[in-house]
């Protein structure tokens, strides 16, 4: 069953990078003196996979408050074959993690979002392919990764971001990611767990846009690997840089809203005097 | 601890020194590596770890550099300091296990210098005098902390939230301890990647203006060029909530300019200089000068925010404490109706 499963992804991925490839050649992507794809620069997706990777109507947000800016816009997803194959008990967790988004989410909480989850959200992010080793750094919490060309090792301790050893196969970088912490793949509550591998596929597929594809594998929470696939978008627009997105003092009061003086004091009902510290 | 130990690192270092001294002397333009493009290789893992003080201390004058007699002397008793034996039963015993890692600067690689301290500019070695504003300002903030520093955690100091390190730079200066750098480097592009913070300073090569495209920003906005074998980096734009280092209450502020200058100079060692000019808040530019020297990699993730039990447990405590005097005096202050 889940070789089955596997053999069906890989048939699906070597279409996709087929068809990739030619186009890649048609277009002239701008390449590095050894030969190999330039994919340095700014890129961007857009879709709405960090609301739900699986895809879903118009619905309302977490917070209601913020009327229609809140609100959830509808999009198809981009999960390959249309749904995650959680095993049954991890998508309870999952339906938990949905429950208590609106503080539970680690985006919420300004943590670095992790891979995939940090190439599908709102925010630009840079690569720099230098002589050796490529750097990814996210406009999201100033959030990044080295992804190691040479010297490949396993993670040497887990984080937030992983440890990432790429290759090129054609004009196909792959990124294998490992050494994850537990994090959530989405605003839905879609999720990995600390033993999640993610594979990544960089492929070119014109001077502006790249295919981007991952197979994450994860044995405590899917019964069999799944992929994503979906196009990032050249920045084109004169002087795209990155800027500061330092979440951490907007994550602030929903992490530490319960130990400040004020309603610290408020919850115990004792109304502070005028001459206390206030 | 052991007592060979100590002296057994102390050696080490001193060798270390030595050598270093050597090496600094011998710097020959011709061992410098380059990259494809022709440009000298800022690329790899650094330290600015350093024994140099900021500021000099005052006994010393105009004095810019030590013998080498005098380093050998001064490094001899600094590492002698930070290992010291601390009496049971004192204040003073309550401090980390300093055998642990990364505790103890004699663990890890410190950059040499002959200085007496890293500010040069004015010639005193010192910060220069503050503008009459900014002691005003910096008297207002000292009066606001010493009332509000505990009221949440919007009001703790930005390192301990998380958001930045003073010393993050530009201009960068050493930390008390992991003063660990990653440079990257690409033909168009030199990124700063500080492990404590864990976040990257990008700084374009095309000589342009750093006002052009800009938006205040913490690190403010950077732009380099290189002026033949320099790295010449303009920093402006920042966002004036951020301290000097060591002067709380004294912004960068949004008028601040830095000018970095790094310069490969051998195999090991990356000389870097800077000036401050910020007529908000200083009377006159500053300038400073120490090397970065190489270390083994990788980096790794810093994740501050992530992993801030600090600021939890802080505001816990003090909530705790207030609580009891409330509790035994009815008031948070513990000083009674």
């Amino acid at each position: 069953m889940i070789k089955k499963h596997m053999a069906a992804a890989c048939l699906l991925s070597a279409i996709v990078f087929a068809s990739a490839a030619s186009v890649a050649q048609q277009a002239d992507f701008p390449r590095k003196p050894n030969g190999v794809p330039d994919i340095s620069g700014i890129w961007q997706s857009l879709n709405n996979a960090n609301w739900n990777l699986e895809g879903q109507a118009a619905a309302q947000g977490p917070v209601e408050v913020l009327g229609a800016i809140g609100a959830v816009p509808p999009g198809k997803g981009i999960v390959v074959g249309d749904s995650i194959p959680y095993k049954p008990e991890a998508l309870a967790q999952r339906e938990m993690n949905f429950a208590n988004r609106r503080t539970e989410d680690p985006e919420a909480k300004c943590f670095r979002p992790g891979i995939p989850r940090a190439n599908y959200m709102a925010h630009p992010f840079q690569i720099f392919q230098t002589d050796s080793d490529i750097l990814v750094t996210y406009q999201f919490a100033g959030a990044l990764r080295t992804i190691y060309m040479d010297n490949h090792m396993n993670g040497p301790i887990d984080s937030w971001m992983g440890w990432s050893n790429g290759h090129w196969e054609g004009d196909t970088l792959v990124v294998e990611v490992g050494a994850l912490n537990p994090n959530w793949l989405d605003r839905a509550g879609n999720y990995y767990s600390r033993s999640a591998k993610v594979t990544e596929r960089y492929t070119p597929i014109s001077p502006y846009h790249l295919q981007y594809e991952a197979t994450i594998e994860d044995p405590e929470v899917y019964e069999e690997p799944w992929s994503i696939s979906m196009p990032l978008y050249r920045r084109v627009e004169e002087g795209a840089r990155l800027y500061d997105f330092k979440c951490v003092e907007f994550a602030e009061e929903i992490m530490y809203q319960h130990l400040s003086r004020e309603n610290y004091f408020r919850e115990r009902g004792i109304e502070l005097n005028g001459d206390s510290n206030e | 601890m052991s007592k060979n130990r100590l002296l057994g690192n102390t050696m080490l270092a001193s060798a270390g020194i030595l050598l270093s001294v050597s090496a600094l002397s011998q710097s020959e333009s011709g061992d410098m590596p380059r990259t494809s493009w022709g440009d000298p290789v800022l690329q790899g893992y650094w330290t600015s770890s350093t024994f140099i003080p900021l500021q000099r201390p005052v006994e010393l004058g105009n004095k810019e550099f030590f013998t080498p007699e005098e380093v050998a002397e001064n490094t001899r008793r600094r590492m002698n300091t930070e290992y010291a034996e601390t009496e049971a039963g004192t204040p003073e015993d309550v401090h980390y296990q300093f055998d642990d890692y990364a505790m103890n600067r004699t663990e890890e690689s410190v950059t040499f210098s002959e200085r007496t301290s890293i500010i040069f500019d004015p010639p005193n070695g010192r910060y220069p005098e503050l503008t009459e504003a900014a002691k005003a300002n910096m008297a207002e903030y000292n009066a606001w902390r010493r009332d509000h520093q505990w009221d949440s955690a919007k009001t703790r100091s930005l390192s301990e939230r998380c958001l930045i390190w003073d010393q993050q730079g530009p201009p960068i200066l050493p930390l008390g301890y992991n003063s660990n750098y990653q440079f990257m480097q690409t033909e168009d592009y030199v990124i700063l990647v500080h492990e404590m913070m864990n976040e990257p300073r990008i700084i374009p090569l095309d000589g342009g203006d750093p006002a052009e495209n800009a938006l205040p920003q913490w690190l403010g906005n950077s732009r380099g060029h290189w002026e033949g074998d320099t790295l010449v980096v303009e920093t402006t734009g920042f966002t004036g909530r951020t301290n000097t280092p060591n002067l709380r209450g004294a912004p960068m502020s949004t008028n601040a300019h830095v000018l970095e200058r790094f310069t490969r100079v051998n195999e090991t060692t990356i000389d870097y200089t800077f000036t401050v000019t910020d007529p908000t808040v200083w009377t006159a530019p500053w300038s400073g000068n120490f090397p970065f020297r190489t270390i083994d990699g990788p980096q790794f993730e810093y994740a501050c925010h992530e992993g801030n039990y600090g600021i939890v447990n802080i505001l816990s405590g003090v909530r705790r404490e207030e609580l009891d005097n409330y509790e035994a005096t009815g008031s948070i202050d513990g000083e009674g109706e």
